[in-house]
């Protein structure tokens, strides 16, 4: 998915002057996980290049350069070290096309890392896109695999509004099933690994049913899709999953129809569990499907708790806790 | 736990309060014509003292003196004048509108014009302005129509902003005149971005900003100086210390130990500090910035020494907080009463025609107002379409945003 990602960044400052990358590390040394290396030798220091080290000044610069007709590109290193950029992303660049009238706009993307399971502690391993679920006026994005992570970040690049385009770390390298312990995959051999070269795009706004099932319908994106297929496997049921790929705009048609045929939901995602972004799903489900369903809907999240070092994989959602959901939703 | 006696503890206090008698001996103000104007491409270490002086061309004769006069034409200073008079009788007149309950609220620039004016005045049309909430002199001076600015604060049927904004955030792009925010500071850095593009771009457009001295405080400042001087970017950062932020003196945002132009230093760019009540010095110190950032020299820091003659805004009164009488007793006197002065001791006005100029512009502000109103208030008359109330969240409306507004039944 590295590739995958410096690949989208590679088209798209091929294709257009306008675009620029940059962010903490990202310039000479191709970012602390990669995702831009030998961008900067290919295009140059003034379009691919490091920033001071303040995430609020990383995302002011690029919305005053969006609106100097460019299209930025930045990184904030880690998900966990956006919250110094919280104003300048939820006043600022939100809201500047409604607040102008339609004046002005700020055509910015902003990639960042997120989820555990890297050893990560507190500080390198938050899921913060609740967050921003809540904020009207940007778009957030979070891929499960290199081939929509390429498709999207292209669509992500070259959209006039402002996205967040969160990267789970730990499927960087590979699916993970949410055993720790098991052999690491690459992507290699997996059907979403195989990227295309050159330029191609993927909706945003679109979700993908990446399993056919008739029993129950899992709504997960992110690492989260990985762990809750190879639940599907070991629980015996006919188990439907969407990954979202998009989380807003929500393709809440998508979910719905899919919920209104099994009549049975679980949710899953890695972040904590109150007021996250499961919430708002599950809260949606019930107003479009509520006299289809059969039993009540379950989440699958992180607990409320900050993500701890030493218990990272009690913390984790992983299989065990996903069947968990699907038994007590298909038995009662 | 003892009651507060720390004597090593500081919390600031300003000199007077009200029922005081307002003094500004301690402040240390050199002479009009005391300094000398560096080249434009002068090293910022050899320019620390520019920090905590004060450059100032006119004195208190009304006399331009020194290597900063601009040497003004008489029509470009009677321009000057007329802007400055022009924001100050749409400030009141929209002061009193608002106290009359046809808008929501309202902030004057009173004391403070100079620096819009002069500035719009010193740089080029094509320069982009991110400015802070009082720099209604911006617009006027680069001709925006009043009636506009006016239908805006209405949040009327013909407000630009489509009745999505307080009063006086104004937006403007025609004009190089971005969106103010409302939340202090988010632009200082945003303007520094604006800066770098036009840089890379290779053009020689440059960006100025402003916030106030309170806004020091936040982060956004620090990032706006840090990034600009960074990548080297052509933009002038402005500082307008006007004393006090709503009723917080100027000694809560550090000014107590160091002049806000000093802030520069650190960063390795020219900090200058300017009597911002003086027209001439305010758009001879832009000009040179300007020019350091044309010439590739990049960014400079300006602190605008200046007072806020009124209250923050129609929100608060500034006699719960400071002496009444303190505007009348500050030392650099008022912006209009310099430049006119210096207009009449050089022969090109009189009071004749500044009484003159003060009616029409009166006249003028009347009617447009009136026009204004026609369009509609905040609470009476036409307003936008409210189905235009779920457009330009985003380019291309989604599906929820779509419901809802049918929800509403629009």
């Amino acid at each position: 998915m590295v590739q995958a990602i410096n690949s989208a960044q590679d088209v798209m400052l091929e294709r257009d002057s306008s675009v620029v990358v940059f962010g903490e590390d990202v310039g000479y040394f191709g970012g602390v996980f990669n995702c831009t290396e030998g961008l900067q030798k290919k295009y140059g220091i003034q379009r691919v290049f490091d920033t001071p080290i303040a995430e609020g000044g990383i995302i002011a610069l690029a919305i005053g350069m969006g609106v100097n007709e460019m299209r930025p590109v930045t990184e904030i290193q880690f998900s966990d070290y956006i919250y110094p950029a919280f104003d300048q992303i939820v006043s600022e660049a939100s809201r500047l096309r409604y607040r102008s009238g339609g004046e002005y706009w700020a055509p910015i993307t902003i990639r960042t890392p997120c989820g555990g399971g890297i050893r990560g502690g507190q500080t390198h391993s938050q899921s913060p896109e609740g967050i921003f679920t809540h904020v009207s006026g940007v778009k957030t994005i979070m891929p499960s695999n290199p081939y929509d992570a390429k498709g999207l970040l292209i669509s992500a690049i070259e959209d006039d509004d402002p996205t967040i385009f969160f990267e789970p770390k730990r499927l960087y390298n590979g699916p993970f099933f949410g055993d720790p312990k098991a052999k690491a995959q690459s992507w290699d051999n997996h059907e979403k690994g195989d990227v295309p070269e050159g330029h191609y795009t993927i909706p945003i706004g679109k979700a993908e049913t990446v399993r056919r099932g008739s029993d129950l319908t899992i709504v997960t994106y992110g690492t989260m899709v990985h762990v809750s297929l190879a639940a599907a496997e070991l629980s015996g049921y006919d188990v439907e999953i969407i990954d979202l790929r998009t989380l807003t705009p929500l393709d809440i048609d998508h979910i719905a129809s899919s919920v209104c045929r099994t009549g049975r939901c679980v949710v899953v995602h890695e972040a904590t569990k109150t007021g996250g972004f499961g919430a708002e799903i599950l809260s949606q489900i019930q107003e479009n499907c509520f006299w289809k369903l059969e039993a009540p809907i379950t989440r699958v999240a992180g607990w409320d708790i900050p993500y701890p070092h030493a218990f990272e994989w009690e913390y984790f959602p992983g299989q065990g806790r996903v069947l968990d959901a699907i038994k007590k939703v298909m038995e009662g | 736990m003892v009651p507060s006696s720390g004597k090593n503890l500081n919390v600031p206090a300003p000199r007077h309060r009200p029922g005081e008698e307002p003094e500004f001996d301690n402040l240390d103000i050199p002479n009009a014509g005391a300094i000398a104007r560096p080249d434009v491409l002068s090293d910022p270490k050899e320019m620390f003292a520019y920090a905590n002086s004060m450059i100032r061309v006119l004195n208190m004769k009304n006399n331009a003196v020194g290597e900063w006069d601009p040497c003004l034409s008489a029509d470009d200073l009677r321009k000057g004048l007329t802007h400055m008079l022009t924001t100050r009788i749409y400030d009141d007149r929209m002061q009193n509108m608002q106290r009359v309950g046809k808008m929501s609220f309202y902030m004057k620039s009173r004391g403070e014009e100079a620096i819009a004016v002069a500035q719009a005045m010193a740089l080029d049309k094509k320069d982009m302005l991110f400015p802070s909430y009082r720099q209604q002199g911006l617009l006027i001076s680069r001709g925006r129509d009043l009636l506009d600015m006016m239908n805006h604060c209405l949040s009327n049927s013909r407000d630009n902003c489509k009745g999505r904004q307080l009063p006086i955030m104004y937006t403007w792009k025609e004009g190089n005149f971005f969106s103010i925010s409302g939340n202090l500071g988010t632009q200082f850095c945003q303007a520094v971005g604006w800066a770098v593009a036009s840089a890379y771009k290779g053009e020689d457009a440059i960006a100025a900003t402003w916030v106030g001295e309170g806004t020091t405080a936040t982060s956004d400042f620090h990032h706006g100086m840090t990034f600009a001087a960074v990548y080297n970017a052509p933009v002038i950062l402005n500082v307008v210390n006007n004393q006090w932020a709503i009723s917080s003196f100027q000694g809560f945002a550090g000014g107590e130990r160091a002049t806000f132009a000093s802030r520069g230093i650190g960063y390795g760019m020219p900090g200058l500090r300017v009597d911002g009540n003086d027209f001439l010095a305010v758009y001879a110190v832009t000009k040179w910035a300007a020019e350091r950032a044309r010439s590739g020299g990049g960014p400079t820091m300006i602190e605008h020494f200046t007072y806020r003659a009124g209250g923050h805004s129609t929100s608060d009164d500034p006699a719960k907080y400071r002496p009444e009488d303190e505007p009348e007793a500050w030392p650099l006197g008022d912006p209009i009463e310099r430049l006119k002065g210096h207009l009449v001791e050089i022969g090109e006005w009189s009071d004749e025609r500044h009484e003159q100029a003060i009616k029409d512009i009166t006249a003028l502000v009347t009617k447009k107002y009136k026009e204004a109103e026609s369009y509609g208030t905040l609470t009476s008359g036409a307003r936008p379409e409210v189905s235009s109330m779920f457009e330009d969240v985003f380019k291309e409306m989604p599906d929820n945003l779509r419901r809802q507004r049918q929800q509403l039944g629009v």
